[in-house]
């Protein structure tokens, strides 16, 4: 944390992340109950009426109430679709890496036709096909999303296999299986998570662009939708499309700052030791 | 003498690397005798570290046979040899390196016993501290991971976990070729007590002929794979026959010291 501190851009990245887990948390006690009933007069302007700050939407609901729980359903896919994401990678590019001949061939190719398809593609089709709801979401993403951690991983294995204490661990008898998943996964760790802030970003924004295609979850806001609903009234009132858009910025930037800032403090402590 | 412990003939291994074939051991044989120490000598390149893993079947043999413990060691695949292994343990040159960074000592002594079901999980703590103070060290320093601990101690931590399947050999992969000079006296008394009460055979791999005449038995001295000599000890090392037991002694300032001692 120390070593954070020393970044301001981490500082700043770890801040707005800070902020949208509060947001998230608080939501639904500060705005009690659903976010998408009518709250007052539809297309109301921000700053208008202080019950409404940031004004009400085409039907008349509470845009900061939806900014609000709309932060939940980008935090939660974000996070849950890159979880998913860098532990299937993990394994799939330790196993590889590990066994090597025909096992890393059979998984590579996997790999490499999972990365042949625009990821964008690959989940639009998922949730067409599955139809749309949180956890498909999460799992389209996750599925379009694996392969950079898989290869990370592998490369990392390729290396750390040769080590003196895999060897120990054959010596020892341990079986190949837990020799791969609790001797070297573990280690090959590192440079894997240090993508997971690109993954938690591009996540964030293909659930955005899912739900602005309407392809997202009907029952929750999210600020994918709030951007798709506001589209239709752009030129009259721009705000309903701004206002989530913002967030959305925010958000993404405060992740790979805080990313950035992780990555940079872990190679200072690498460096020191 | 009966049966040897283990019977090594005609073992061979070639890598190829850019074209070029290297021969790191050509139709060596060798045999050892339950408690016994037999070191395997040689310049940098001479293939005695690779002979040392082709017998612990960490790489596979082009040819050769290996009899470990009354049986053939290279018939054995899957759950029997990783069961077998018990037996047959090793000690690495840099203990940090040959120990998982992340472990902690109790972790590094837990793994053998769990392994090899030779402790349920409640009485493994008390087997680790047995383990500890066998090797001289404190039972308290099962908590601290491995870096926070010194060299000689991790040596010994590494001791422990190649004795904690009761083996009947262990390959000493330059053990003690890291360590310095006080501690290496230390650990290598360590190991000479856990012969003498165990009775445990040791393959000395090493360069240094200096510590090989004070602590081995035999000693086989190879040069590009081959075995270029072999006998006692203190013989062939106080009157080498071959050129390269000649340049070997001539390059060791040390020896002259040691017979002095002596």
């Amino acid at each position: 944390m120390r070593r954070l501190a020393s970044a301001p851009e981490a500082l700043v990245g770890l801040g707005i992340l800070a902020a949208l887990t509060v947001m998230a948390l608080a939501a639904s006690m500060l705005f009690p109950g659903d976010p998408l009933a009518i709250k007052g007069a539809p297309l109301l302007p921000p700053f208008q009426d202080w019950s409404l700050p940031l004004g009400t939407d085409r039907l008349g609901r509470d845009v900061l109430a939806e900014l609000f729980h709309g932060a939940r359903a980008s935090l939660a896919v974000g996070l849950a679709a890159a979880a998913a994401a860098i532990a299937v990678g993990a394994v799939v590019g330790t196993l590889a890496g590990f066994a090597g001949g025909i096992v890393d061939e059979a998984l590579m190719r996997i790999t490499d036709a999972f990365q042949t398809v625009p990821s964008f593609l690959l989940a639009l089709a998922f949730v067409s096909v599955v139809g749309p709801s949180l956890t498909v979401v999460v799992i389209a993403i996750a599925l379009s999303a694996w392969t950079g951690p898989a290869r990370v991983a592998r490369a990392e294995v390729l290396s750390i296999r040769e080590r003196d204490f895999v060897a120990g661990a054959r010596v020892i008898g341990m079986h190949p299986l837990e020799i791969a998943l609790r001797e070297v996964l573990p280690n090959a760790l590192p440079p894997v998570l240090a993508l997971s802030s690109v993954i938690v970003a591009s996540a964030i924004l293909i659930e955005a662009a899912l739900s602005f295609l309407g392809l997202g979850d009907p029952n929750r806001v999210t600020w994918g939708g709030m951007i798709a609903e506001g589209r239709t009234v752009l030129r009259s009132a721009p705000f309903l499309s701004i206002v989530p858009g913002i967030a959305l910025v925010l958000t993404v930037l405060g992740v790979y700052l805080a990313g950035e800032g992780v990555v940079e403090g872990t190679a200072v402590r690498k460096g020191l030791s | 003498m009966s049966d040897p412990l283990l019977a090594v003939s005609g073992l061979t291994k070639r890598f190829r690397r850019s074209g070029t074939t290297v021969i790191a051991a050509d139709n060596i044989s060798l045999s050892i005798s339950g408690g016994e120490t037999l070191a395997l000598a040689g310049p940098s390149g001479s293939g005695k570290s690779t002979i040392a893993r082709l017998i612990l079947r960490l790489i596979e043999p082009d040819a050769g046979r290996v009899d470990f413990d009354g049986g053939d060691f290279l018939a054995l695949h899957g759950a029997a040899l990783r069961a077998k292994r018990a037996r047959l343990q090793m000690v690495f040159q840099d203990p940090l390196a040959a120990l998982n960074p992340r472990a902690t000592v109790a972790r590094v002594l837990d793994d053998p016993l769990r392994i090899h079901g030779l402790a349920s999980r409640g009485e493994r703590p008390d087997r680790i501290a047995t383990l500890l103070e066998r090797v001289g060290l404190s039972p308290d320093l099962a908590g601290r991971h491995l870096h926070e601990i010194s060299g000689g101690q991790r040596q010994r931590v590494a001791i422990a976990r190649a004795i904690a399947t009761k083996p009947s050999l262990i390959v000493l992969d330059e053990a003690v070729s890291a360590l310095d000079v006080s501690v290496r006296g230390q650990i290598l008394e360590l190991l000479l007590d856990l012969q003498r009460t165990e009775r445990i055979a040791y393959l000395f791999v090493s360069h240094d002929l200096g510590v090989v005449r004070a602590f081995a038995h035999r000693v086989i001295l190879l040069e590009g794979g081959r075995i270029a000599e072999q006998g006692d000890a203190r013989a062939v090392i106080d009157n080498p026959q071959s050129t390269i037991g000649k340049a070997l002694v001539a390059a060791v300032p040390r020896l002259t010291r040691t017979q002095d001692r002596s």
